[in-house]
């Protein structure tokens, strides 16, 4: 059919009859200010009655649009399946599901699991007509709307009309609507994990999973299956996620801060130019690459190294990890110490200096309090940053849950145990699997808290600094 | 001195503005600081030129002129905080009770314990009222113990005339003061090293009538046992805190005299246009 255009063509329309909308505004506005004694008798320069007809006639045609989109492939679903013959229609659910999947596979030409049943090929020309009917409605709809909305604000635009408080308001609202996607968004990842996590809670006690001391996920999935029990303690794992993110910070900290205090204090410009870009490069290097260093170069060196003082390493350290890992952390750290340090105001190191101070003096106790509050921002980013860390521990540090703070043996980490427990073709009604979202509720929880901790550090200093 | 303004009457014809040559009297007797022919460059651009001048003993000096003359410039030279600035260059001498201070065996470390500073705009330690303070003091080690540092804070404070405004908070933030309180924070901390001389680089510039008022009863004040000198934009404030005024005009020192003569009776056209408000 001519009349139905697909859903592209149909946005381009609307943006072009917007754009459309606003050069006819903006005329109709030179238009009414000839009457009313040049433009400056429009309560709104000329552009705000443009832009206040574009954005009439483009948000309610687009508001139909989405939600046209949104419903038309579920609606047009239910009609085709009430259309099917009756054995067809009283199949159980998942059975319905694939034929369904076979009819849209039909209606776009691919290749269908069984020989296409005559009442399949019915159902999807069926398909085939519902669709283009409701794209054919929806394309006289969103237009009629979109030149109707015009044509109103076209007879309304008088001198008197207030334009621009009109457009400020709908960019009020659209900035509001962008801002608060960020929100829903986190809010509908929360719920997604709570509500698995609730499943698995099911079947595993909390208290169980909280204070259990072994972490053993491998179980039986089918009945006739000879699998281990599954024991699901989540001590092990959460103690490696901060034995090696300790060992992490322990490398990140000392280190990017003092290169930090290094190139805002004592650099000069050229060493500054160069060494801040060649620092923040590190932040760039994929962390599978880290993952490689860590398992071929570092955990073979720590392990010779402990093998020269009569130390039992294993080859997959929480050391090697948490090494390469602090590694990678470094930028987040120097980078933002350097931006704050650099923000502190000269005034106070020349007060300092005044007093004859020497600038070690000055940097330890002038400078870096009044930096505090960024340094410690700085910190805590990168620790959420290395208990996110999953590829460098997978590759490094093993997948055995040993419960030990011994840096030299195999830990594991809870994001790396998540991966593990999703790769492959997995059913989502074992506790094995769904043991990953009860994991991946935690992590949130404690990152969480951990940015609580922050916010309430730094404004407690920023209190007492500023 | 009073021969001297019958000498210099009104009548007397002004030195005419092309001419930079110092006029007045740069120099007093037993002085306590000496400039002798202080050039300072940034990179290429001079900043201060052949400049002489003493700082007298218990005297308070004030340097006047337009922005961009160099007065600032000119007095951080004096504790030598240009050294701070990569490439800002001092060419002359400077001497501090005879002794050259910018001597390549003289470290600046007690110098500027001998020459203290105030800034332009208040800014105290992010530490307590009682830290920012005892801070100088300590670094130096002049005191060493907790006895002796309450004793230096509470004497500076007193001297500030900030004492019996923050007696019972000493553990506030410096930072939770009002801009005057501030200023005179910053006062006393300068104080508590014990300077010699004190350098003010436009010290009520960020501070109300009231809050100026206290600061100038203060230089006042603390003219009995210090040196200080002043870099002022505000010609009334000069004329009622200083004793001699210095008048610099694009990098020269222009003019130096007794403040009531360089107010009143300017040897220099240049001076007058300023004193006057005919320019700057």
């Amino acid at each position: 059919m001519d009349a139905n255009m697909n859903p592209t063509m149909l946005l381009l329309t609307i943006l072009f009859l917007s754009v459309m909308g606003f050069v006819m505004g903006k005329r109709r506005s030179y238009a009414v200010a000839n009457d009313a004694g040049g433009v400056s008798g429009l309560h709104s320069r000329p552009t705000y009655y443009g832009s206040l007809t574009a954005l009439w006639c483009a948000i309610p045609a687009l508001i139909i649009f989405s939600f046209w989109l949104l419903f038309e492939s579920s609606i047009i679903t239910n009609l085709v399946i009430s259309s099917l013959p009756d054995q067809l229609q009283n199949l159980p659910a998942d059975r319905l599901n694939l034929i369904v999947t076979d009819i849209k596979n039909i209606v776009n030409g691919n290749i269908v699991s069984a020989d296409p049943n005559p009442s399949l090929v019915a159902a999807a020309e069926h398909y085939k007509k519902l669709n283009s009917l409701s794209h054919a409605s929806l394309t006289v709809i969103v237009i009629t709307i979109a030149i109707a909305s015009i044509l109103v604000i076209q007879r309304t635009i008088n001198p008197k009309l207030r334009a621009r408080n009109h457009v400020e308001r709908v960019v009020k609202y659209i900035l509001i609507a962008c801002s608060t996607i960020a929100i829903f968004t986190t809010i509908g990842i929360v719920l997604s994990v709570l509500y698995e996590a609730i499943r698995f809670f099911k079947i595993i006690p909390l208290s169980g999973f909280l204070t259990g001391l072994e972490w053993s996920p491998q179980m039986a999935i089918r009945a006739d299956q000879v699998g281990s029990s599954g024991s699901f303690g989540a001590v092990p794992v959460f103690v490696g996620t901060m034995l090696i993110s300790a060992i992490a910070m322990c490398v990140a900290v000392p280190i990017g801060l003092m290169s930090a205090i290094y190139l805002s204090e004592y650099a000069n410009r050229t060493f500054r130019s160069i060494a801040k870009p060649l620092l923040e490069i590190l932040a760039g290097i994929p962390t599978v690459v880290y993952g490689f260093f860590a398992a071929l170069t570092v955990a073979p060196m720590i392990r010779d190294l402990g093998g020269f003082f009569w130390l039992d390493v294993s080859s997959e350290s929480a050391l090697a990890a948490g090494l390469v890992m602090g590694i990678m952390i470094i930028p987040f750290v120097s980078s933002l110490s350097d931006d704050v340090i650099n923000a502190v105001p000269q005034s106070l190191r020349d007060g300092a200096y005044a007093l004859g101070a020497t600038k070690s003096e000055t940097i330890r106790h002038v400078v870096i309090p009044a930096a505090l509050p960024g340094i410690v921002g700085s910190v805590l980013l990168a620790v959420s940053r290395a208990i996110g860390e999953t590829m460098i521990v997978v590759m490094a540090a093993g997948l055995a849950a040993n419960l030990t703070i011994n840096p030299l043996k195999t830990v594991t980490t809870v994001t790396v145990q998540i991966v593990t427990l999703l790769v492959g073709d997995q059913e989502f009604d074992s506790p094995k699997t769904l043991a990953a979202f009860a994991l991946g509720l935690m992590l949130f929880i404690v990152t969480l808290i951990l940015n609580v901790i922050a916010l309430v550090v730094v404004r407690k200093y920023r209190e007492q600094y500023e | 001195m009073e021969k001297k303004r019958d000498f210099i009457s009104k009548k007397e014809p002004l030195v005419s503005r092309e001419n930079r040559k110092t006029v007045g009297y740069p120099n007093v007797e037993n002085p306590r600081m000496t400039c002798r022919n202080v050039n300072v460059y940034y990179g290429d651009k001079q900043a201060i030129n052949d400049v002489t001048l003493d700082i007298g003993r218990n005297e308070v000096i004030a340097m006047i002129g337009p922005s961009g003359c160099g007065k600032s410039t000119f007095l951080r030279c004096l504790n030598r905080m240009n050294d701070t600035i990569d490439f800002c260059s001092v060419v002359g001498n400077i001497s501090l009770d005879g002794k050259n201070i910018y001597d390549k065996d003289v470290d600046v470390v007690p110098l500027r314990a001998q020459v203290g500073m105030v800034f332009q705009k208040p800014n105290p330690f992010p530490k307590s009222i009682y830290e920012n303070v005892a801070y100088g003091p300590k670094i130096h080690g002049f005191v060493q113990n907790r006895t002796e540092t309450d004793e230096i804070v509470e004497t500076s404070l007193k001297k500030a005339g900030l004492w019996e405004e923050v007696k019972d908070r000493l553990n506030q933030p410096g930072t939770s003061l009002s801009g005057g309180q501030q200023q005179r924070l910053c006062i006393a901390r300068t104080i508590a090293v014990g300077p010699e001389v004190i350098l003010m680089d436009e010290p009520c510039s960020a501070l109300d009538p009231i809050a100026t008022a206290r600061i100038e009863d203060l230089i006042d004040e603390l003219r009995e046992n210090f040196s200080i000198a002043i870099v002022t934009h505000s010609m009334q404030q000069a004329s009622r805190v200083s004793q001699r005024t210095a008048y610099f005009h694009l990098g020269d020192l222009i003019e130096v005299g007794s403040t009531d003569q360089v107010f009143l009776n300017p040897l220099h056209q240049l001076t007058e246009d300023y004193v006057t408000g005919r320019f700057g």
